[in-house]
């Protein structure tokens, strides 16, 4: 496999040439920022386009198809728009949180896309309790949301905060067991160490039923967890207009739409990151000429490709499923769901304890 | 690895935070510089369907909502436990295995206390 590591040592190496070390780290750092920068806005725009020409080829349309080439354009065309739009002040609001709330929750989505591997030696930041890390950013977007609810000054965006809020607080647990699932058979919670521990097969191969029962558990989760699907209740648009965002006014009411986009490409990488391999690609112990004519497939390629399979998968559910109600959705969770992924947690470890996986 | 190995990672996480919050504040910026911008009292009501919105917006809230948060903030703590057991599970073998059965058993106990109670009943 190609190691896209040689090409930022050797720019390093470049760099450390002519500059002091402190300059080094400032220009690498700059450049860090622009490409994550780059990456969020370029995904962003893709999954705008791709949200909106499945679910137009789901319903037997053809979605948009007037700007640009098969509509390609038409995503410029409202970013742009979303731009120019008027940014309405309130009166009542409680101003400071009202503007906060945007930076929560866009700056939670970039951080934890910084952590996700991209590919062989492209990853930014990788702490040794790297899922850990993504978790516990994750959780300030929550913070994000409900205090952009509560400061609306709005009953609408009240009670979508809190429907959100209890939402995502109670997936969380399932979507934090699932993986625990996968980081008992690993043994590390090191993103760079989890990808290369499924050299061999993929953990969803590697831990049979307990690891197929986790995936599950974790896209029902992860669907929830996104505000998406049958589990888009904070943003029930015939109760509650649009949930929290409903006072926000353009580019304002863009960030929240941007996080929302994000955070489906976030937990789809998640998902191919810690079931199907991240970027690592198809294996099969024992089949050594399939896996080197596999290695040839890039390993950016196959990290994108599982991401946008496990999306496709969520934006399925978005227009397969009616919505649930709030009592059935919490109940599913505490009374199903959780009590799953701890008995399902505990399968795994006495498989582990015993020796019984791949 | 890192993308570059030079850099520690707390030095890469504080600079994805000042992305996304460069991000945020240079969009703002833009959107100020060209969005028009006109004022009339209607338009800075809450949006309320038309009718004047009746009484304070930011009440006390139901209490469905808090109980939930409350079981998450006990489950929360009790799984930050479980992560650290399961990256050294290996390791700690069929007696670590025995000693998180018991501290699962009394985990899976306060579930179903809290199912029996009523307070998982949406009311």
């Amino acid at each position: 496999m190609f190691n896209f590591g040689i090409w930022t040592s050797e720019f390093n190496n470049f760099l450390m040439g002519f500059l002091p070390e402190w300059a080094t780290v400032l220009v690498e750092c700059v450049v860090i920022a622009l490409l994550v920068l780059l990456t969020y806005t370029v995904l962003a725009l893709f999954y705008i386009l791709y949200e909106r020409k499945l679910c137009a080829w789901f319903q037997c349309r053809l979605g948009p198809m007037r700007v640009g080439k098969w509509g390609l354009l038409q995503v410029f065309a409202d970013m742009f728009k979303i731009l120019v739009k008027e940014l309405i002040s309130l009166k009542d609001t409680d101003r400071f949180l009202f503007k906060l709330a945007p930076y929560l929750v866009i700056t939670s989505s970039v951080v934890m896309l910084a952590c996700l591997p991209w590919g062989n030696g492209l990853q930014i930041i990788d702490y040794n309790i790297g899922i850990f890390f993504i978790l516990a950013v994750s959780s300030v977007g929550v913070l994000g949301i409900l205090l952009a609810g509560w400061a609306s000054n709005n009953k609408y965006t009240l009670i979508g905060a809190m429907r959100s809020g209890a939402q995502m607080i109670s997936y969380e647990l399932s979507l934090g067991l699932a993986l625990m699932t996968i980081i008992v058979m690993s043994g590390t919670m090191n993103i760079n160490e989890l990808v290369w521990a499924q050299d061999k097969a993929w953990f969803i191969f590697r831990g049979h039923i307990p690891a197929v029962i986790a995936f599950l558990i974790y896209i029902v989760a992860a669907t929830a967890e996104t505000n998406r699907g049958p589990f888009d209740l904070p943003e029930a648009e015939h109760e509650l207009t649009a949930g929290y965002h409903t006072e926000y006014s353009g580019i304002h009411f863009g960030f929240f739409y941007l996080a929302e986009y994000l955070n489906l490409f976030i937990v789809s990488g998640i998902a191919s990151l810690m079931f199907l391999g991240g970027w690592m690609p198809l294996h099969i112990p024992g089949w050594e000429g399939f896996n080197n004519v596999m290695n040839y497939i890039p390993s950016i390629v196959w990290f994108l490709g599982k991401s946008f399979f496990v999306s496709y998968v969520i934006i399925w559910f978005k227009w397969t499923f009616p919505r649930v109600r709030i009592d059935q959705m919490l109940s599913f969770e505490w009374k199903y769901l959780m009590p799953l992924s701890l008995f399902n947690l505990i399968l795994m470890a006495v498989i582990v304890a015993f020796g019984w996986h791949f | 690895m890192n993308l570059l190995l030079e850099i520690s990672n707390n030095a890469l996480a504080v600079t994805a935070t000042l992305t996304g919050i460069g991000l945020v504040f240079a969009a703002l910026l833009i959107a100020k510089l060209i969005s028009p911008k006109s004022y009339s009292v209607k338009k800075s009501e809450p949006y309320e369907c038309g009718i004047p919105t009746r009484g304070k917006s930011m009440i006390q809230f139901k209490a469905g909502y808090y109980i939930f948060a409350i079981l998450f903030l006990i489950f929360d703590v009790e799984t930050v436990f479980l992560y650290p057991w399961s990256v050294v599970m290996r390791s700690l073998g069929p007696q670590g295995l025995l000693c998180i059965g018991i501290f699962m058993f009394v985990l899976i106990m306060g579930l179903a206390y809290a199912w029996r109670k009523g307070a998982l009943q949406w009311k």
